[in-house]
């Protein structure tokens, strides 16, 4: 038990070097003017804000983050077994990842699965950027004031139904008895239905469909502070379409291009609902992996380790999209 | 000439390519709420029925997850907004070097996915409210550990918005008011708050609305009870009926009229302020001694 609670200590150490440094600090440059927080705050309301923020940060971000990670370096075991001689720590969890213990051959399935994972990601990601551009640029830059608001008001409507029932109506629609097999049928384009779903079709457009969103208000966003000289300045010296939006728009528009594309990255990665209930039978998405852990095998260490080995991939692939995009979190996050 | 209109044309059809694909599969799916086959279908369209709706109401899980799902919304709301407020205030007065470590754990829940905030919070209040057996017995519950999965990252969209509006706030009104005699507690309640109250009111919302959504977090958070998204979930994976696009339709129906309320609202807004300035301009040229043509 006594390596979980390590993880108790290190907010607290953190806290302290930071406690430490500004009391350093506001001893050297002594400054009268300069209100504690204390005095600027009240007693009671300080300490009402300290509080809230402390549980927040500690109780449900910092603590339970910090926990997991510890919970996937310790062996799977009953629970009264747990702090007890057996419970040592260990990388087995990571090293399953690799190798399958039960068999010890190479754990190609659940490879598989997070490559698969990370790829399809990719791709809708770059899907939906293609899909939301010009809509974004419109909204942004070419329509009336009257009818962005029309848009705006359409594009968050059906956001509001939830995830799950938005893939049920692409089940519906893509099912092998649904509306797009009887049409591609009775129009003679197809002689039998195809598998949308098993074909991972599905999985596919659940994906793109359910974070559309995500992406367009970055770049709209991104793409309404620009100011329309430009673009027209750049008309006028003789610069095609593309061109504008190559050279102008695109690199103004770079902070809510990354925002929009890590959000939606981070998203379909993580997602749980739609390769549930729109991928094929044979069809492994990483965090089903997970998922099946904790309720088929129990087994919470390893699902701990393979949901830290997920989230380093996310927080890489963040660094690779602020990298690439020269900009800062703090615009990414707005 | 014409090369403009053929750009103008396409644009018109690609914006009705883009609404159909998003409006296109819950159309087709709320037809099939209304039709008689017990496989939701859109055609052939059988008969015109309401029945699925009264089966909605009487599925016993359904009534208890919507039940939940509130309860956990008003939770969350509860917890999230004066976790944000109090967040973003610190944010303006913390040490200056610890700012950036404490703006990046404030924001990581927001990019950190579902699944993986649903999983740490159950492994850590599972011994953390494990480690007596009151606290197992009272607090060791679904409700309870879904409030704080979701309000972690719930809590980071109402820091973002309340923020957002905290940047604008002029300290010349705080000074004002301090130099009055006020104390700053009392700035704080009277001038801070009211100048929030908007802020804290789309805070509010969006974070009821993302609990009462949310899935990915939820599943695991919720241990052996349910809420509607967990009782939906298992439906569709047993299978389809016409009861859930009767649950969909209701949601549509029920969006679609707070956004039109919304635009309504926000309209009759516009039209005030618009008539605000009017007047403060025709009394501004009253004061100057143009003269004005009253009621004009």
């Amino acid at each position: 038990m006594s390596s979980r609670f390590v993880v108790f200590l290190i907010p607290i150490v953190v806290i302290a070097i930071f406690w430490a440094m500004a009391n350093r600090e506001s001893k050297l440059a002594h400054d009268p003017t300069h209100k504690g927080y204390f005095e600027r705050n009240g007693m009671v309301l300080g300490i009402v804000f300290i509080s809230l923020v402390a549980f927040w940060t500690l109780f449900l971000v910092v603590l339970p983050y910090l926990y997991m990670v510890v919970e996937s370096f310790h062996p799977k075991l009953v629970p009264a077994k747990r702090g007890g001689p057996e419970d040592v720590l260990t990388i087995a969890q990571y090293k399953s990842f690799f190798i399958e213990p039960s068999s010890g051959d190479w754990n190609t399935t659940h490879f598989w699965a997070f490559g698969y994972t990370i790829v399809i990601s990719i791709i809708i990601t770059a899907l939906n950027f293609i899909i939301c551009y010009p809509l974004a640029y419109y909204m942004a830059q070419a329509g009336t004031l009257q009818k962005v608001r029309l848009l705006m008001l359409a594009l968050i409507v059906p956001y509001w139904v939830n995830e799950i029932l938005r893939a049920f109506s692409l089940r519906l629609l893509l099912a092998s008895k649904g509306l797009i097999n009887q049409a591609l049928m009775g129009l003679g384009i197809t002689d039998g239905p195809i598998d949308f779903l098993g074909n991972n079709t599905g999985l596919f457009v659940g994906l793109s469909y359910a974070y559309l969103l995500i992406m367009v208000f970055p770049l709209y966003n991104a793409i309404e502070s620009l100011d329309k000289n430009q673009i027209e300045a750049a008309r006028d010296l003789g610069a095609p379409w593309w061109k504008i939006h190559r050279d102008v728009v695109i690199p103004y528009a770079k902070p809510g291009i990354a925002s929009g594309c890590t959000m939606v990255f981070m998203l379909s990665a993580g997602s749980l609902a739609a390769p549930q209930f729109l991928g094929g039978p044979r069809t492994l998405w990483f965090t089903s992996v997970v998922y099946d852990f904790f309720f088929q095998s129990f087994n919470w260490p390893r699902g701990a380790a393979y949901a830290f080995i997920l989230l380093v991939a996310c927080i890489l692939f963040v660094m690779l999209m602020l990298r690439v995009f020269k900009v800062s979190l703090g615009e990414t996050i707005r | 000439m014409t090369s403009k209109l053929v750009m103008k044309s396409m644009i018109g059809f690609y914006i009705f390519l883009f609404f159909l694909y998003l409006f296109g599969p819950l159309l087709v799916m709320s037809v099939t709420a209304f039709n008689t086959p017990s496989y939701p279908q859109a055609v052939p369209f059988e008969a015109f029925t309401l029945d699925w709706f009264g089966k909605l109401y009487n599925h016993k899980a359904m009534m208890e997850g919507l039940r939940n799902s509130f309860i956990i919304g008003f939770g969350v709301v509860a917890l999230s907004v004066p976790v944000g407020l109090a967040a973003s205030i610190i944010m303006n007065q913390i040490y200056h070097r610890a700012r950036s470590t404490f703006y990046l754990v404030t924001v990581s829940p927001v990019l950190t996915p579902g699944v993986i905030i649903g999983i740490s919070t159950v492994i850590f209040w599972k011994d953390v409210l494990g480690a007596t057996d009151f606290t197992k017995e009272y607090f060791y519950k679904g409700i309870i550990l879904s409030i704080f999965g979701q309000s972690s990252f719930v809590a980071a969209y109402c820091l973002l918005i309340i923020m957002a509006r905290l940047q604008r706030f002029d300290r010349a009104q705080e000074e004002a008011a301090l130099d009055l005699g006020a104390s700053y507690p009392q700035v704080f309640w009277h001038i801070l708050l009211p100048f929030l109250k908007p802020a804290l009111i789309s805070a509010a919302v969006v974070a009821f609305l993302s609990s009462f959504e949310n899935y990915n977090t939820t599943t695991f958070a919720i241990l052996a009870d349910k809420t509607l998204v967990t009782v939906l979930a298992g439906e569709v994976r047993q299978g389809t009926t016409p009861a859930l696009s009767a649950l969909a339709v209701i949601i549509i129906g029920i969006s679609l009229a707070g956004a039109i309320a919304y635009e309504l609202m926000k309209r009759r807004e516009e039209a005030q302020a618009e008539r605000a300035k009017e007047r403060a301009k025709i009394a501004e040229r009253a004061d100057v001694g143009v003269p004005v043509a009253v009621g004009a």
